[in-house]
């Protein structure tokens, strides 16, 4: 029942306030708290080189969670982004490289072609989840497990089973090259960061995504086509995963079968450390990359700090864990 | 004779803000005592509290002249108390005697459960309360209606001689509230002790023995309902004179707004036909599952009809889906807010504007300035009480949802307003608040079409009246042709 009409204005506000800026800056405090810890542990840290190599390592999963965050906005999952990482870097590779028996015929081509069917695999691998799960009411869960032992299967036929070497200097510039000392992953990722949040917070299909996966009955009877706007959102994890999939061939010069193995995972992960709420209709695509800069973050200071890469995976599953338990507590509190 | 339920100076407080100030209350055994107050009077924060979900901060609670004090649901259960919750939360793909014995089910000798008693000793509680229900079905089979007569059974095997009923008749028809005062009736036999909290006064009248009111989280009074009458008890729970409950300022023209000839929907509603005309409220009733929402899910896209015409100011119209429907002016107030009205997560301005985004934006890009000012203009209109725009719409009281998804629609400026229990959860205040809404709309020129199954409610609003049964249409009548006897004779 609502005691909120008998409020005064004044504690009203104070107690409101108090608890939108913890919401809209708690994970960003969070985030300059890690960053503060680490610095003053470690005096290599805040090295230009350093913070240069965090961003680098952060592009490919940032670029993954932001297509994730659009799907879990709209209550779904996308487990196949790892497959279609290795599937589109690797199909997008054989145009580019110089290697005869890996290439396809008339290879290399320039980048821009390499760029376009990359990201094409990755769409097509999206719309296909996407009209299963939109159509026929498949779970995400379900459809996008499909996808990723499929698109893993489908990486592994294509090249049969080996990598493809040798791909061209243009195409290694996409991974490799910089433009006024930022790293090119750097600059992708911040490029589909702000037309993320531009499409998310100042468009109409942004709107629609958050409508959708708030309520989808109530998005359906004011009219909104709720099929679609599902179907989309895959669409776009699609084409993220494609491009992901080819900064990584770019940056190690060549495309792996293996390659994305367990991505998913520290997407999701970034989502979640992000505060959006896998039941839809809640967060932003800026808590998202501040939840993949974290992960970023912890693994290259624990590196630095010598810590073994196996505790460092029992730390990121204390971090998600214990940011959602933040999460709810704040949402019940205030 | 001492009150099997005694409740004095009960005081909860949230984050300072006072929800109950002083909760007073005492209760018969073998009687049905009518908790009423609009939204926002402190009856949900006095359940809470003695339900064990909040912990009061002052105040007495005496059960059988004991003083309790209770932790949890489970604790005051324990002790006799039970509620039947406004929404029921089964396990559905449990049978009848797994719900009512969860957690407490009777085990064999090897630790197993044993079924055998478990469904013996369900069913014959099941019996000796008449509810003609068997107790080896699943929960999901049946209806709503059934569900609560489950929990009822629940109650009273764990030995409960309190029983809230919260807005029980809320989500079923008229002939299974019958069958639930039935129920009351028998276990008022029995000498337990009902309280019952609605919304609806024509209940409270007819199943109730006391009364309190609560009103602002305070006592306001209590009392015989034979010694008090209607508009008496209106004037206690919203603190003024009402006047007329029911508000009539429209008139009804010559000319068609909405024609509708031989709609169907297989399995659904069968060859209905009526038609609404501009300036008029056209009321339909019916009981929960004859039909009356598959009309307008039909009207309105969301289900496919089978056969039939629909005609908008004459001409023909086509609805293959909602966007269909919105775009020839339509407006569709769903039945639960809650499930299809409103996206609670959001905030009050981007749910009044969810409808008439294309509208508003024509570009891909929000125009965000006239959002906030259709978002404004609506709150203003329909005086809903929110302190930001920007808020949860789920912070907002029943009433003012209700007024939100009104403003989604109104916003859309529609000829055809369809009204699917407009006021269902609402308090009385907002009631009239929404009945004026709806008048002004129709008095200016609007087609209404309203599905109520409160029978005060279609008889104060409705120029005309279809009425529903089975699917099919049991006939036309006019506001002075038509009375209550008659409308429930009809329809079952």
């Amino acid at each position: 029942m609502s005691s909120l009409e008998n409020k005064t204005s004044s504690t009203w506000l104070n107690a409101d306030r108090r608890r939108l800026i913890l919401q809209e800056y708690g994970i960003f405090l969070a985030f300059l708290l890690l960053v503060g810890v680490l610095a003053l542990s470690n005096e290599f840290f805040l090295t230009p080189g350093n913070i240069s190599n965090v961003l680098l390592q952060t592009s490919i999963n940032g670029v993954l969670a932001i297509g994730m965050t659009f799907v879990i906005l709209t209550r779904g999952i996308d487990l196949s982004v790892g497959s279609v990482v290795a599937l589109a870097g690797m199909v997008s590779a054989s145009f580019v490289t110089s290697s005869a028996t890996a290439g396809i015929a008339g290879a290399p081509y320039p980048m821009v072609v390499a760029l376009a069917v990359g990201i094409l695999v990755g769409v097509c691998c999206g719309a296909l989840v996407g009209f299963i799960v939109s159509r026929f009411s498949v779970p995400a869960f379900v459809a996008t497990l499909g996808m990723l032992s499929a698109a893993r299967g489908a990486t592994l036929i294509y090249g049969g089973g080996r990598p493809v070497p040798a791909l061209s200097a243009e195409f290694r510039w996409i991974g490799t090259g910089n433009i006024l000392g930022i790293p090119m992953p750097v600059i992708l990722l911040a490029v589909v960061f702000l037309v993320s949040w531009w499409v998310l917070t100042r468009t109409r299909f942004g709107r629609y995504i958050y409508a959708v996966g708030g309520n989808p009955h109530a998005a359906k009877t004011s009219g909104l086509n709720v099929t679609r706007i599902r179907f989309l959102v895959y669409v776009i994890s699609g084409a993220l995963s494609g491009l992901a999939g080819m900064i990584l061939s770019a940056r190690t010069g060549s495309a792996l079968p293996q390659a994305g193995i367990a991505y998913e995972l520290d997407a999701i992960a970034a989502v979640v450390i992000g505060g959006t709420s896998l039941s839809g209709g809640v967060g932003r695509v800026t808590g998202t990359l501040i939840g993949a800069l974290i992960i970023g973050v912890m693994n290259n200071g624990l590196d630095l700090m010598g810590i073994q890469s196996y505790y460092q995976q029992v730390l990121k599953g204390a971090l998600i864990v214990g940011a959602v338990m933040l999460d709810q507590k704040r949402n019940q509190g205030a | 004779m001492q009150p099997l339920l005694k409740v004095e100076g009960l005081k909860k407080s949230f984050g300072g803000v006072a929800a109950l100030r002083d909760g007073r209350f005492a209760l018969e055994a073998g009687s049905v005592h009518a908790l009423c107050g609009g939204n926002g009077a402190g009856k949900s924060t006095f359940l809470s509290i003695l339900m064990g979900i909040h912990k009061r901060d002052g105040g007495t609670i005496l059960h059988r002249g004991r003083p309790v004090e209770f932790n949890s649901p489970a604790e005051a259960l324990a002790s006799g108390i039970a509620i039947i919750e406004q929404e029921l939360s089964p396990v559905p793909h449990m049978t009848v005697a797994e719900n009512i014995y969860l957690g407490r089910e009777p085990s064999t000798r090897f630790g197993g459960i044993d079924f055998k008693t478990m469904n013996r000793n369900a069913q014959a509680l099941l019996d000796r309360l008449e509810f003609n229900i068997s107790a080896t079905q699943y929960m999901m089979n049946l209806s709503v209606a059934q569900m609560q007569l489950v929990e009822i059974a629940k109650a009273l095997s764990h030995d409960a001689d309190v029983i809230f009923m919260d807005e029980p008749t809320s989500a079923i028809g008229e002939k299974e509230a019958q069958h639930l005062f039935q129920a009351i009736e028998r276990l008022k036999a029995e000498g337990k002790g009902i309280v019952y909290v609605s919304h609806r006064l024509s209940e409270i009248f007819q199943i109730a023995d006391s009364y309190t009111v609560f009103r602002d989280g305070g006592f306001v009074g209590d009392g015989k309902l034979a010694d008090i009458d209607r508009p008496g008890l209106i004037r206690m729970i919203v603190g003024r004179e009402l006047g007329e409950e029911y508000i009539k300022t429209n008139t009804p023209t010559e000319i068609a707004g909405l024609e509708v000839t031989g709609l169907s929907a297989s399995g659904k509603i069968e060859d209905i036909s009526f038609t609404a005309h501009k300036g008029e409220i056209f009321g339909i009733y019916g009981l929960m599952g004859s039909g009356r929402t598959e009309i307008f899910n039909c009207l309105f896209g969301m289900d496919r009809a089978s056969a039939g015409d629909i005609r908008l100011d004459g001409q023909p119209v086509a609805i293959r889906q909602p966007s269909d429907a919105m775009a020839e002016g339509m407006a569709f107030v769903t039945e639960d807010r809650k499930l299809t009205g409103l996206n609670l997560t959001d905030s009050v301005r981007n749910n009044i504007c969810l409808a008439s985004l294309p509208e508003m934006s024509p570009a891909f890009v929000m125009q965000r300035r006239r959002e906030q000012a259709s978002a404004a203009d609506m709150i203003a209109r329909f005086g809903i009480k929110a302190a930001r725009d920007t808020m949860p719409v789920s912070g907002l009281s029943g009433g003012n949802q209700q007024k939100v998804v009104l403003g989604k629609w109104f916003l859309r400026d529609p000829r055809v307003l369809l009204l699917d229990e407009p006021t269902r959860g609402v308090d009385v205040g907002a009631k009239r608040e929404i009945y004026r809404i709806i008048c002004d709309f129709a008095a200016e020129g609007g087609t209404v079409v309203m599905i109520s199954s409160e029978i005060d409610e279609i008889l104060g609003m409705s120029d005309r009246i279809l009425v529903m049964r089975q699917g099919r249409s049991a006939g036309i009548y006019s506001r002075k042709d038509a009375d209550a006897q008659s409308l429930v004779h009809l329809s079952t």
